[in-house]
């Protein structure tokens, strides 16, 4: 039985095949882990559907492969059974002979006037040495596919005989461009890598390629501004401190700043929907739910838990779910619920020490903000010079969608809601 | 399902269909006693009597000729021509005379008949026993000419061949016979004549192809995918009438197309189908289309090493595959 990749979620057209978990011969019970998936939304353990005897792998580790797409044979009894019959009509071959049929090798066919008789095969002539042909125009099918696509032929390079462009060559580069941007710029081929000595090359995992072909459609098809701003977080910082031990105390688990910037964004993008909205050429679609994606460093790389709803819970309840996600995720745990469907992007780059930086939108979302470290800075507060808690926030979002005002009115707004914060503030 | 051969294929179809409809019957050379020179009726004397299993004269032209008057005055006759090679004097009836019986009387009169015949070479049979003789048929308006390829089309065409309206040439490659094995349905199917069908779905090269070479290109285009080739197997089944639709369905799908078939290749059956590509998929082209057949040469040699090189083989395909990817 042919196994194929399921779907596996929203929006999700293809996988990354992860490592094997079985190996060819291998008996497998229904629902073993089979092989690891690695798509843009979530790393999964795919189990088996069926019991048998695994016959042959079809994706090899590293292989994108699209939902639907076979992905191994597994033997299972009903099959033995049946392969048994066939065996049993010694004169068809082995392959799989279905309504298209099969030409037997080992058997003579009818004899010249009608009777059954072996003939000799003979080696063959070949025909072919005509020199190739030669370059000269582009073919009606590249010269439509330019056109429609908008592309200028000149930016490509053709694989075709004489490095004609080929239909395939035009393929590929929108493909390039639409999808995992960059790809046909040029860079420093396999061969030049190499050859030198002076430099090493590391192997791409599948996570490291679903990240670069993520971030290169962001690039490419986003085209982001960008805006920071200073926010006093002093009240935040005082508050955190102040009720730390008591949370750890009762609720078991330490309180961050997370939830306070987390309830912050929910507020803003309620008031605020251009920002949790998607870009499409038929128009603007503006997302209903505010799921909040949280980046988060895993051990194999970047993962966006989502907390659905967000704006539904108290700052003490997305502790509280923040704690499971980032567990989950630096255990490699999280299900594909958990990191699909986000509308709004979160990273604290503040945890590496940042103090500004430049996110790329997480596509097909609007906007991305950061939270940067919180240094204490000498600012003038009410014409004197104070000692506060600083906090940059910094805003990435897709100029489409909204011009800077939107954008600005949306970071303002996550800006007071956080200067706001102070010993009254609610947590539950 | 059971699997047989092209030839138990053809046999069962026209035992079916005898069976179902009074009105068919079946004249030929040696097809009585002798059971058909390649055994296509062999037992059906017996089991339908001499009155539906007629044994004939060696003069084809009777054969096509009474046919014709059979089918005309309401019977749905089986003529077999033993050899295809032997079919041309049969071309004044079928040609100059079946073709045109709707037409000419307004419709009032048709001739429901099937003129089979096995055709094709490679079997050492030379310039009498290995002739094709599609490309003559199809260039009539008013025939239907069938080139089966496996035992499921082969059935499922004859029997709509036998139960078609009008004239039908069938012919059968000798060497699909007993070569060609494949699964027949249990229970009864008929498949509609002027329906290609893609017999391997691929990306990169489409190959349109009917009969024996069908196989040869299934095997060419498997050894292609070892090179990362995607080629798609379009096999007409019916060469008259063309199934227009499926052919540039491919061509738009993969730009590249190559056309293979035993005839001869100059004004044969390819020639036909490159025009079509070229008229309606003419944007969709990101290569010349290619026709790969027989040689500019009057028959089948006898010698092996020539007709070797006469018959155009999955080798030959395979280059012509690796040239046209290369494009």
């Amino acid at each position: 039985m042919k196994i194929e990749l399921p779907q596996v979620g929203e929006s999700v057209t293809e996988g990354i095949i992860g490592r094997w978990l079985k190996n060819v011969g291998d008996k497998i019970e229904k629902y073993d882990p089979l092989v690891e998936v690695i798509t843009d939304k979530i790393n999964m353990e795919l189990p088996s559907p069926v019991r048998g005897v695994l016959r042959e792998i079809i994706a090899n580790e590293g292989e994108t492969v699209q939902m639907g797409g076979f992905i191994a044979d597994i033997e299972t009894n009903e099959n033995q059974e049946n392969t048994n019959q066939d065996k049993l009509e010694p004169d068809v071959t082995d392959q799989e002979i279905g309504t298209t049929g099969v030409l037997l090798k080992n058997t003579a066919p009818v004899g010249p006037t009608g009777s059954s008789g072996p003939i000799s095969r003979d080696e063959p002539l070949s025909t072919h040495d005509e020199s190739p042909p030669k370059k000269s125009r582009y073919s009606p099918a590249v010269l439509r596919l330019a056109e429609e696509n908008q592309i200028d032929l000149a930016q490509i390079v053709g694989t075709g005989i004489n490095e004609r462009i080929t239909r395939k060559d035009v393929i590929s580069f929108i493909e390039a461009n639409s999808t995992i941007g960059g790809k046909a710029s040029t860079g420093p081929s396999d061969q030049d890598t190499q050859s030198r000595k002076d430099q090493e090359k590391i192997a791409l995992t599948p996570v490291r390629k679903m990240i670069a072909a993520n971030m290169s459609k962001s690039a490419a098809l986003i085209p982001q501004a960008w805006s920071e701003v200073a926010v006093d977080v002093t009240g935040m910082v005082s508050k955190r401190q102040d009720i730390k031990e008591s949370f750890m105390n009762k609720e078991g688990i330490n309180i961050t700043y997370l939830p306070f910037v987390i309830k912050a964004v929910a507020e803003s993008l309620k008031k605020n929907p251009l920002l949790n909205a998607t870009w499409s050429e038929e128009g603007i679609i503006l997302k209903k739910n505010i799921n909040i994606g949280i980046a988060v460093a895993a051990p194999d790389g970047l993962v966006v838990p989502v907390i659905h709803n967000a704006d539904f819970f108290s700052i003490a309840g997305l502790a509280e779910i923040m704690e499971a996600l980032i567990s989950k995720a630096k255990n490699g745990k999280l299900t594909l619920p958990e990191v699909q469907g986000g509308t709004f992007t979160l990273n604290n780059t503040g945890a590496l020490g940042s103090v500004s930086s430049r996110p790329l939108v997480n596509h097909p979302q609007a906007a991305i903000m950061t939270t940067e470290a919180i240094i204490k800075r000498p600012v003038i507060k009410e014409d004197a010079i104070a000692i506060r808690s600083m906090m940059n926030i910094c805003l990435s979002f897709d100029h489409r969608i909204m011009d800077g005002a939107e954008a600005g009115t949306f970071s303002m707004s996550v800006k007071q809601l956080l200067e706001n914060i102070g010993s009254d503030t609610l947590i539950y | 399902m059971a699997v047989i051969t092209v030839l138990e294929a053809i046999r069962e179809a026209m035992r079916e269909e005898m069976r179902n409809d009074d009105r068919v019957f079946i004249m030929g050379e040696d097809i009585g006693a002798r059971g058909g020179v390649f055994l296509a009726t062999e037992g059906f004397l017996s089991e339908f009597g001499e009155e539906r299993i007629i044994d004939t004269p060696l003069a084809e032209s009777s054969i096509a000729g009474i046919a014709l008057g059979a089918a005309m005055s309401g019977l749905r006759p089986i003529a077999e021509i033993e050899f295809a090679d032997f079919i041309w004097p049969t071309i004044n009836q079928i040609v100059g005379e079946a073709a045109k019986v709707r037409y000419g009387t307004e419709g009032k009169l048709n001739a429901p008949m099937v003129l089979r015949a096995p055709q094709g070479g490679g079997v050492r049979g030379a310039l009498y026993h290995s002739q094709s003789v599609e490309a003559i048929f199809a260039h009539t308006p008013g025939l239907k000419v069938v080139t089966p390829s496996t035992p499921y089309d082969a059935k499922g065409l004859l029997k709509s061949s036998i139960r078609d309206d009008d004239p039908v040439i069938f012919l059968e490659h000798k060497r699909t016979y007993r070569l060609v094995k494949g699964e027949v349905p249990d229970q009864e199917y008929t498949i509609p004549l002027g329906k290609a069908d893609v017999k391997k779905l691929g990306e990169d090269i489409s190959i349109i192809t009917y009969g024996l070479m069908v196989h040869h290109c299934l095997e060419a285009a498997q050894m292609a995918s070892l090179k990362n080739i995607s080629v798609e197997v379009l096999d007409l089944r019916t060469v008259r009438p063309l199934d227009v639709e499926s052919i540039i369905n491919t061509v738009k799908k993969t730009g590249k197309t190559l056309i293979v078939y035993e005839d001869n290749q100059a004004l044969g059956i390819g020639s036909e189908v490159s025009a079509l590509i070229s008229q309606h998929a003419f944007e969709y082209l990101d290569a010349p289309v290619i026709r790969l057949g027989g040689p500019e040469v009057p028959a089948m040699p006898f010698s092996p090493p020539l007709e070797n090189m006469f018959m155009i083989d999955a080798e030959k395909i395979s280059t012509a595959i690796k040239e046209l990817a290369e494009y």
